[in-house]
């Protein structure tokens, strides 16, 4: 027979409270056991991307840790630097599309030219088989980008080909490639924008100072 | 034992399927089933975690009063989701850069509260278990089904990605069955998660209660020979 005490209200506090403490220290256990591989495996993803867009022979250092801080008006971002010989000679950041379903998170690699090196969806949530073409495990489109500056594409080809630009869309996907190729372009303002303090430059030669394209258009 | 344990296992898994005669987890299902891929790997990590409540609450069903049994369960389900979250992160990140949306659904699955009421409350662990992979495989099933059917009509093709998603292994899952195909956009989109699983939940009804007139047409000469 059931003992009295378990229909008594207090020993309902008691129970609940004492399953509360069960799966509190479980889990607090299992963070702490976690937390240096969660850790380590977020560290491994960003080295993975970066070295997608920027290739081995630009740099030396760990970029990872060789990092400086953009506003990008909208908040602000982590650029990752690479040197070769203690120049940088390239920076990678992440850029930020609105998409159909949500944020595109996108990492770009930009020479010290303002040329692109390479540019990586790394995270979306696109409708699968249309707008997550721009995942370059599925194809190709995003190695579009790849050589492309302001230098030597108008202002007025940065838009997908439904627009008058220069890029493809998808047939049943637009609003995707249009968002990376916004973001995109977006992020080389940024770099624009910010030259000097990405290049670690102290006493820029004034040659070497590109008008910001925003200010052209 | 054994012969109570298959009992168990087929009723989770078709008599009582969880989507398709219990209608649950319709959200999941919804969303999850553009590819056949995505429904399967949504499908195989509920199961495990159900697997896992439903024994973990098998175990502790002595010691909880019927008064906070709701709040008890939530708590040990959304514990043991938790560490299995937190565990595949680090020890199968990139297992985890493909599940780990679906995980934290799975908290929300009515499905695992509904196991651990109906069943794993009022019975062992083993039983429990048993009942967790029928309806597990139940769900999965139903979940790569109708998500092999959008994905034939919507994309014209079957697995596609799977060896991205599950792993290379699996690579030989995926094939093209209409080359060339234009795509079918409504299929991939929610509203063809409806069409399908409709045309699913039809097609069901018309098969159990064929089988069931073919039992009864059977039964009825063998009664009437005495």
């Amino acid at each position: 027979m059931m003992a009295t005490y378990r229909t008594a209200p207090w020993f309902q506090g008691v129970l609940l409270g004492g399953f509360c403490l069960v799966a509190s220290v479980a889990l607090a256990y299992g963070t702490k056991l976690t937390a240096p591989a969660i850790e380590q495996a977020a560290r491994d993803d960003l080295n993975a991307s970066l070295e997608q867009v920027i290739p081995a022979s630009l740099r030396t250092n760990d970029m990872a840790s060789d990092t400086v801080t953009l506003d990008t008006g909208a908040g602000k971002t982590l650029a990752y630097r690479a040197r070769s010989g203690g120049k940088v000679t390239a920076v990678a950041y992440r850029v930020v599309g609105k998409g159909y379903g949500g944020d595109i998170v996108i990492v770009m690699g930009v020479a010290a030219s303002g040329e692109i090196l390479g540019v990586r969806v790394i995270q979306h949530s696109e409708t699968p088989g249309l707008g997550d073409k721009v995942d370059v495990r599925k194809t190709d489109w995003i190695k579009a980008f790849t050589g492309l500056s302001f230098a030597n594409t108008p202002l007025s080809q940065w838009a997908v080909k439904k627009d008058g630009g220069r890029f493809d869309q998808f047939s049943g996907a637009t609003i995707t490639p249009r968002a990376v190729v916004k973001a995109i372009k977006d992020g080389l303002d940024l770099f624009a924008a910010n030259r000097h303090a990405l290049l670690d430059e102290t006493d820029p030669p004034a040659a070497a100072i590109a008008p910001s394209p925003r200010s052209l258009s | 034992m054994t012969a109570r344990a298959l009992a168990v296992f087929k009723d989770g898994l078709w008599t009582n399927n969880v989507t398709l005669s219990q209608k649950l987890a319709l959200c999941p299902l919804l969303a999850l089933t553009s590819t056949a891929t995505n429904g399967l790997g949504m499908g195989l990590a509920t199961t495990a975690c159900l697997v896992m409540t439903n024994v973990a609450i098998s175990l502790v069903r002595g010691v909880i009063t019927p008064q906070v049994r709701i709040p008890a369960f939530i708590l040990v389900i959304a514990g043991i989701v938790t560490l299995v979250d937190m565990l595949i992160n680090a020890y199968g990140h990139e297992l985890y850069k493909v599940l780990g949306l679906f995980i934290p659904l799975i908290v929300t699955n009515c499905v695992i509260l509904g196991r651990a009421e109906a069943f794993a409350s009022r019975n062992g662990p083993s039983l429990s278990a048993c009942d967790a992979l029928g309806i597990g495989l139940g769900f999965t099933m139903s979940l790569t089904g109708i998500g092999a059917i959008r994905e034939i009509l919507g994309s014209g093709t079957l697995f596609a990605n799977a060896s991205l998603m599950l792993g290379a292994p699996l690579a030989f899952l995926e094939t093209t069955i209409i080359p060339d195909y234009k795509g079918f956009l409504l299929m991939i989109l929610p509203p063809g998660g409806f069409l399908v699983l409709g045309f699913a939940l039809a097609a069901k009804r018309v098969f159990d209660s064929r089988a069931s007139r073919r039992a009864a047409s059977v039964a009825a000469p063998a009664s009437a020979c005495h």
